[in-house]
């Protein structure tokens, strides 16, 4: 297999299908059910059901009455899906047409590129479990994101109107506010680490137990304990920061929709709007899969054997494969179902509450947790 | 002269807010395991469920025309439900009982009875002020249609909704 991996076209071969594998098998369905999981668990919280139930319209061509699955409301992404396709895509006339259709694939598209340096899983058939294993792993996630500004402050400019116009405003202070945060408390982390290589990161803590939780190796040293100070800060800024960068309550003052009508997404219907919002919802699963990397261990299960590339294409091999790959989504859907626990329970920040917390809190205690790490290391080498 | 608010002094740790974060994440936590219980009254999971049985005596559903337990039709097209409907739902047009019938006595009936059915408001202000009672607001509310035709209620339909009422005054008593 270690030779397979020199010939070019089954790496590209091999790439190609993590690839589908991931983004369409997996995150775009996860997508979809997210956006569903949101609407039930919030109609929960708020004691009401959400979405119970959905019919395919099959009386529509002749049948007597809609076709009722059992599934209940789990046919609701498709029937949303549907919906997308079906509306008509309309774009005013006062748009900037250019900006106006480039926005939302601005949103979108970096959302998605983040996920390709996340390792979902462990070696599998000999590959590792991740599309690109690039040594500047968490560099390039904030590097894409970044980008991901520019779709909604582009949409708020382009749509030519106040609500937008504000949103996107809003949109554009806010995200690089916190930026600095979302960089500066990843910076202890890599202090640890050593490495920046998101694979090697999962190595690290499959060796000395999770970032977060440093006893899941089984033992604790003193190095850990001490450690576990600036992790826990390290964990909650970065945490708070990827709340605002993805524009979710209480950070969410572009969209806000009591305020704004719809903030920035106001001129959009249809596809343009679909993919602002699935955009939305990916980089929250991108925000979730760069924190579970990080603090949680990414796809290690405690205390369960590991695969190294011989034994993953073993039978065994394979099966604990699958577990691992089920593990790291199952930490990433324990996390968006926190980032949706949140939503429904805090009221929105004011803007300048929100730039005091960004400039004035995290900031400083990002640098000042990357100082107390530093001493941290030198003490206890 | 400015009037200062007194606020309240806060602690450090309510000023910090967080205590008040998470036991407001205590709340609703509470609330989505209670959902997940079945320990909440969730309300009514309409079509499957529904009220009907329950709707009070005074309920009002859509309106429609009676007959007396003779099988006449008590309407006697004054427009006096016409004129009263306040978003003028109602459209008659009056006729005339030819001789010859068993009830020429009473000498005037519609002709033609309709009640826009995207019109009407429930009101039963129709109902009160008929002087036949012969127009009654029944139980029934979910009226749909398919196109603006069918939402339109012509007699027939209102005589098929209404059903038989007996008289209550015997006005038009053949004795007299």
């Amino acid at each position: 297999m270690a030779l397979l991996n020199d010939i070019p076209w089954f790496l590209i071969a091999a790439s190609v299908a993590k690839t589908l594998f991931l983004i369409f098998l997996v995150v775009l369905p996860l997508v979809s059910y997210t956006v569903y999981a949101e609407r039930r668990v919030s109609a929960l919280i708020q004691d009401r059901l959400g979405p119970n139930r959905t019919g395919f319209p099959i009386s529509l061509f002749g049948f007597k009455k809609d076709l009722q699955l059992v599934l209940g409301g789990l046919g609701q992404p498709i029937a949303d899906a549907v919906k997308f396709l079906l509306k008509e895509d309309f774009t005013p006339g006062h748009v900037n047409k250019v900006y106006f259709w480039m926005a939302p694939v601005l949103a979108m598209v970096p959302a998605l590129s983040t996920l390709a340096v996340i390792p979902f899983g462990n070696y599998m058939f000999g590959q590792k479990m991740v599309v690109a294993d690039v040594n500047v792993g968490i560099l390039y996630v904030f590097a894409i994101a970044s980008i991901g500004v520019y779709g909604i402050v582009l949409a708020g400019w382009s749509s030519n109107s106040k609500y937008p116009f504000l949103g996107g405003i809003r949109a554009s202070s806010q995200m690089i506010s916190y930026e600095l945060s979302l960089g500066l408390s990843a910076v202890p982390v890599l202090m640890i680490l050593g490495n920046l290589n998101l694979a090697d990161a999962i190595d690290y803590q499959v060796k000395n137990g999770w970032l977060l939780l440093p006893f899941t190796d089984g033992k604790l040293t003193l190095r850990e304990l001490l450690l576990w100070v600036p992790v826990l800060i390290s964990f909650i800024v970065f945490s708070i920061s990827m709340f605002a960068e993805t524009n979710r309550l209480p950070f969410d003052l572009p969209e806000s929709e009591t305020e704004l009508v719809a903030g920035y997404h106001t001129e959009y219907s249809s596809m343009k709007f679909a993919l602002f919002f699935l955009g939305e919802y990916a980089a929250m699963i991108a925000g979730s899969s760069v924190i579970t990397v990080l603090f949680l261990g990414g796809w290690h299960v405690p205390f369960l054997p590991v695969n190294t590339l011989e034994s993953s294409m073993t039978a065994p091999g394979a099966v604990l494969g699958l577990i691992h790959i089920t593990a790291f989504f199952a930490k990433v859907a324990l996390l968006l179902g926190i980032f949706i626990w949140i939503r429904w329970t805090l009221p929105r920040f004011r803007f300048d509450q929100l730039m005091k917390l960004g400039w004035l809190y995290l900031f400083e205690i990002a640098l000042v947790n990357i100082f107390i790490t530093a001493g941290i290391l030198a003490l206890v080498r | 002269m400015a009037y200062t608010v007194r606020r309240p002094n806060l602690t450090f740790w309510e000023k910090l807010y967080l205590p008040n974060i998470i036991a407001g994440l205590a709340i609703t936590l509470k609330h989505l395991r209670k959902m997940l219980a079945g320990e909440t009254h969730v309300v009514m999971q309409y079509p499957e469920e529904k009220w009907d049985a329950h709707l009070p005596e005074y309920y009002r559903g859509a309106p429609t025309l009676v007959m007396d337990q003779h099988g006449r039709e008590k309407c006697v097209s004054c427009q006096l439900c016409e004129f009263i409907c306040p978003p003028r739902a109602i459209k008659i047009k009056p006729g005339h009982i030819p001789a010859e019938n068993e009830f020429a006595k009473v000498e005037k009936a519609p002709e033609a009875f309709d009640i826009d059915m995207t019109r009407c408001i429930y009101c039963g202000l129709c109902e009160e002020v008929c002087p036949e009672q012969a127009i009654f607001l029944r139980k029934e509310y979910a009226i749909t249609g398919e196109s603006r035709a069918e939402m339109v209620h012509d007699k027939a339909k209102l005589y098929e909704l209404g059903g038989t009422m007996p008289n209550l005054v015997h006005k038009w008593n053949p004795d007299k």
